[in-house]
């Protein structure tokens, strides 16, 4: 029997502290703070089809260590305005008129998953935004891309293609399915197989909206997993090897994770920046700083020491 | 002049499709360049098309509205030219640089609809290249309705165009098509993508008019 109640904790996560938004060429992108306000600036960066609220646990730890930590929904995501048009490079866009809007200096960044893919690309043409970068399972590459063989990838691409233009034609009729907290926590879970129902739960409350038939997720509808175009994971190598500041990569080498890019330690070792670091662990999944948020704080904390 | 001019919906934004010529039968269906416009008249090349000449306004240009804070991609455009297959049905297409590259797109992604593609010179037919360009990222003031979209010219003139993607799309059309040359490169200018699809086996080249007849 589904609970009544609209409500769920999850043990230490925490609401943020200050909410606001930055405007990105008229495009208004929700944005949540946790910390000191007069504290360092760690910015976080969440992947695909997360929203800011996601880093409920991890930011509070990482403000708790005397960070002001800031995150923001991507176009489309969380609290975030829904867009005429979606793409990488627009998010990366975003993500540069958050930042700007956050701080003229430079800050630390850190983006998961995708938000970790665009800020590699975002730092190539604008290094001096960062004073150091952290990316968690958000480094691509081309060694690990499924292995399909050309016939198969038409194949994919074109089912991907009618699917994205029968959704885009509909957008004015889409809206995100209703249900319940419950319910909806176990549609997730495909994606987050290896995080709790109690987290997921959690998650719907904060990144879901509830309406006279229930509770539906906030992000535009006409998004879908995968999406098409020419973009190759192993583009982001160059982008990596070209970094200079600081770095500290973490892979998940959970094999059989549906999200990620499955990306190995000997796929990426060669392309990190002089003196960057590289951490890999095979029994942490996808979502690292959520399935081990105390473990992944303190391994940031300890590489951000030098630079407090 | 425009013989008349009709929108067409999409999402949020309003689409503008323009008329050059009345006439039965499938429309040949006009893509202009980046940063261009559709015709105001009926270009002499199409006089072998006795059917409909239409012409439609990418999102940003022309009459059609500009989106709030770019995000174009040439995928995202099909998604435009969709909008005129959804409400006129079946076409066959002529390209002019930027338009030539998403009409070869939309040829491959809606086969039953798109009856031939010419793929022709004009703005923005090279993007960024087969390999992402330098990057470059800045945030420009809040467009309005500048058109053409600020937006539209800065991230569709840097859209890497691989060669063995725009392979994929012809892939696609020739295994779907009727018709034994769907697909027709008039362009003397050829990019790598262009380069590429006109060396394909199931692809064949012509001049821009004899393209058209070639369809009529």
């Amino acid at each position: 029997m589904p609970s009544t109640d609209q409500t769920r904790e999850f043990p230490g996560a925490k609401a943020p502290e200050r909410t606001g938004s930055i405007d990105s060429s008229g495009l208004r992108l929700a944005l949540n703070e946790w910390g000191d306000p007069d504290a360092p600036v760690l910015a976080m960066v969440h992947g695909g089809f997360d929203f800011s609220r996601t880093f409920d646990v991890f930011a509070p730890m990482i403000a708790e260590a005397g960070w002001r930590v800031v995150a923001w929904d991507a176009r489309g995501h969380g609290d975030s305005d829904h867009a005429h048009m979606y793409g990488w490079s627009a998010d990366v866009r975003d993500h540069l008129a958050a930042i700007q809007s956050i701080s003229s200096e430079p800050i630390v960044l850190l983006g998961h998953s995708k938000g970790g893919g665009q800020l590699l690309d975002l730092l190539d043409g604008r290094p001096s935004l960062a004073k150091a970068f952290v990316n968690l399972d958000g480094l691509p590459s081309q060694f690990s891309s499924p292995d399909v063989n050309d016939r198969e990838r038409r194949r994919m691409r074109r089912a991907d293609l009618a699917s994205g233009l029968d959704r885009r034609r509909r957008r004015n009729e889409l809206s995100r399915r209703p249900d319940t907290i419950e319910g909806l926590a176990e549609r997730r879970q495909p994606m987050n197989p290896r995080l709790s129902s109690e987290w997921l739960e959690y998650l719907v409350t904060v990144g879901a909206r509830h309406d006279d038939e229930g509770w539906r997720w906030k992000i535009d509808p006409v998004l879908h997993l995968g999406g098409f175009g020419p973009w190759r994971p192993g583009w982001s190598l160059d982008h990596l090897a070209a970094l200079e500041m600081p770095f500290l990569g973490v892979l998940s080498g959970v094999q059989d994770d549906p999200m990620g890019w499955k990306s190995r330690h000997g796929d990426i070792e060669p392309y990190l920046p002089p003196g960057g670091r590289l951490e890999y662990y095979d029994d942490i999944g996808h979502f690292l700083h959520i399935e081990q948020s105390r473990f992944i704080a303190d391994l940031v904390l300890e590489f951000l020491e030098p630079l407090r | 002049m425009t013989s008349s001019m009709e929108f067409l919906v999409n999402g949020s934004l309003r689409l503008a499709l323009h008329t050059l010529a009345e006439g039965e039968g499938r429309p040949l269906l006009l893509l202009h360049g980046l940063g261009e416009q559709s015709p105001m008249s009926r270009p002499e090349w199409t006089s072998v098309w006795n059917g409909p000449v239409l012409a439609l306004d990418f999102t940003g240009h022309g009459e059609s509205d500009v989106p709030v804070s770019g995000g174009y991609t040439p995928e995202g455009l099909m998604s435009d030219v969709d909008a005129v297959l959804a409400e006129r049905g079946p076409v066959t297409i002529v390209g002019r640089g930027f338009g030539a590259w998403v009409g070869l797109l939309v040829a491959g992604a809606r086969t039953s609809h798109v009856h031939g593609v010419v793929l022709f010179d004009g703005s923005g037919a090279v993007g960024g290249g087969s390999q992402p360009p330098t990057p470059y990222v800045n945030v420009l003031p809040a467009s309005g309705t500048t058109k053409p979209d600020p937006y539209a010219l800065l991230e569709l003139s840097r859209d890497p165009r691989p060669p063995d993607y725009a392979l994929d799309y012809v892939r696609f059309i020739l295994e779907d098509s009727e018709i034994e040359n769907p697909i027709v490169v008039s362009a003397r200018i050829r990019p790598e993508w262009l380069a590429a699809v006109a060396s394909d086996i199931g692809v064949i080249e012509l001049p821009l008019e004899q393209a058209i007849e070639s369809f009529a």
